[in-house]
């Protein structure tokens, strides 16, 4: 690639860790340790472009060029009685989110519209601390009218689970739960009081023995060192998720975190890149925030960074861009969209 | 009829301030009533958005609901 001469000067340790992880990632397979993907945080803007292209790269070795496409809906919005500062769904907070229900005819409507759109995976989520007896017959109740009408995998996201729930949930077809870490063990405590890490891990950890694939990832750009950024990476990598969803903080007015600054863009790569390097064979969904973050060209920069699943259309509270742009994109860049067979 | 109110703060439409408002419109649906200020309930769907003020109705995202 082409560097400015004269404007900065690639020292000897930043062209070794990307030497290092082209053996390493690309050529065995093997993701950064948490020490390693720190020192990919740190490069300079300078080396951007070789970091995303490697970690393009390791994706492509790894996962191929297909990318998976999913919606969301959430079923139940608002109105949550935990404290993550940075979700607008908290009861908590003076935020202008209301609850509300979706119904299961809409919810029906939303996954045909889903599935329109070529995607193969439809999120069902829920602003709960964990699932009520209403909920799980709602999710049970939407899902059968689903499964009726068409030909989608479904995926949860309903906060912290039982045994029985878990078990449950899998034994309805739901392929994938998402319960997210949010961010490091050691920021955690910063970012949520109403419960701990280790009560998330637990729920990822029956989502597992339950038979359900698991979708854990979390937000970036919430106040976390590069050093904490680094850290989560790697316990990511140590839970060994079968999806990693990256969201971009969108500060929500009325939340703790509303005056946050949106990361910048270069940042936000180098962590695309760099959670693509400690997880060569996740599935890493570029989530929420990537319009705030990363502006109109996100899509395009982070599919060519790492990332080899998006979501299509509006998220849970928030709009995103319209669904054919993303289409029109994968097919711009050669990528197909994973097909349904090879996901079931 | 002129919106009395700024579907995203609340405040009057006339009052002024409302840059970030117009910034956040981009990727945001309506939060409050325009024409009473309440705050609306509000449901994204992958493709739109409806949003519901007790008083004055629904009203839908141009692109339809779904
Ligand atoms: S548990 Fe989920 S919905 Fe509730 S406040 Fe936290 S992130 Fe928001
Ligand atoms: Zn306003
Ligand atoms: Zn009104």
């Amino acid at each position: 690639m082409a560097h400015s001469p004269g404007v900065t000067t690639v020292t000897t340790e930043q062209s070794d860790i990307l030497a290092l992880a082209r053996a390493q990632v690309l050529e065995n397979g093997e993701g950064l340790s948490e020490a390693q993907v720190l020192e990919v945080l740190r490069l300079p803007d300078s080396v951007l472009e070789e970091l995303l292209s490697l970690a393009h790269e390791v994706r492509m070795r790894w996962c191929g060029p297909e990318v998976e496409v999913e919606g969301i809906i959430s079923l139940k919005t608002g109105g949550c009685p935990e404290d993550c500062h940075f979700c607008s769904q908290s009861g908590l907070f003076d935020s202008p989110v209301r609850a509300a229900w979706l119904d299961v005819p809409m919810l029906v409507e939303a996954a045909k519209q889903t599935a329109k759109t070529g995607a193969t995976e439809f999120c069902i989520v829920a602003a709960v601390r964990g699932p009520d007896e209403r909920l799980m017959a709602q999710v049970a109740a939407g899902i059968a009218a689903i499964k009726d009408e068409l030909d989608i995998n479904i995926a949860c996201s309903l906060g912290m689970l039982t045994p029985e729930q878990a078990e449950a949930l899998a034994a309805m077809g739901v392929h994938r739960y998402n319960h997210n870490l949010e961010t490091a063990r050691s920021h955690f405590a910063q970012v949520v009081s109403t419960h701990t890490w280790e009560e998330r891990w637990e729920t990822l950890r029956l989502v597992r023995e339950a038979g359900m694939e698991v979708c854990c990832g979390g937000i970036v750009g919430m106040g976390e060192s590069l050093a904490q950024r680094a850290e989560f990476a790697g316990q990511l990598a140590a839970l060994g998720p079968d999806e990693v969803p990256l969201n971009f903080l969108n500060p929500r007015p009325g939340t703790p975190f509303g005056e946050l600054e949106p990361m910048s863009g270069p940042d936000a790569l180098r962590a695309v890149a760099a959670f693509r390097l400690a997880l060569p064979r996740a599935i890493l969904r570029f989530a929420g925030g990537r319009e705030i973050t990363l502006g109109d060209l996100g899509a395009r920069r982070g599919l060519l960074g790492g990332v080899n699943a998006v979501i299509v259309g509006n998220y849970l509270t928030t709009l995103g861009r319209p669904a054919e742009a993303d289409i029109d994109l994968l097919g711009e860049l050669a990528m197909p969209l994973k097909a349904l067979n090879d996901t079931l | 009829m002129a919106a009395a109110f700024c579907d995203q703060c609340g405040r009057s439409a006339e009052a002024g301030g409302h840059v970030r408002c117009a910034v956040r419109r981009e990727l945001e649906p309506p939060r409050y009533c325009a024409e009473c200020a309440r705050r609306m309930v509000v449901q994204v769907t992958p493709m739109g958005w409806t949003a519901r003020c007790s008083r004055h109705g629904e009203i839908f995202s141009p692109e339809g609901v779904c």
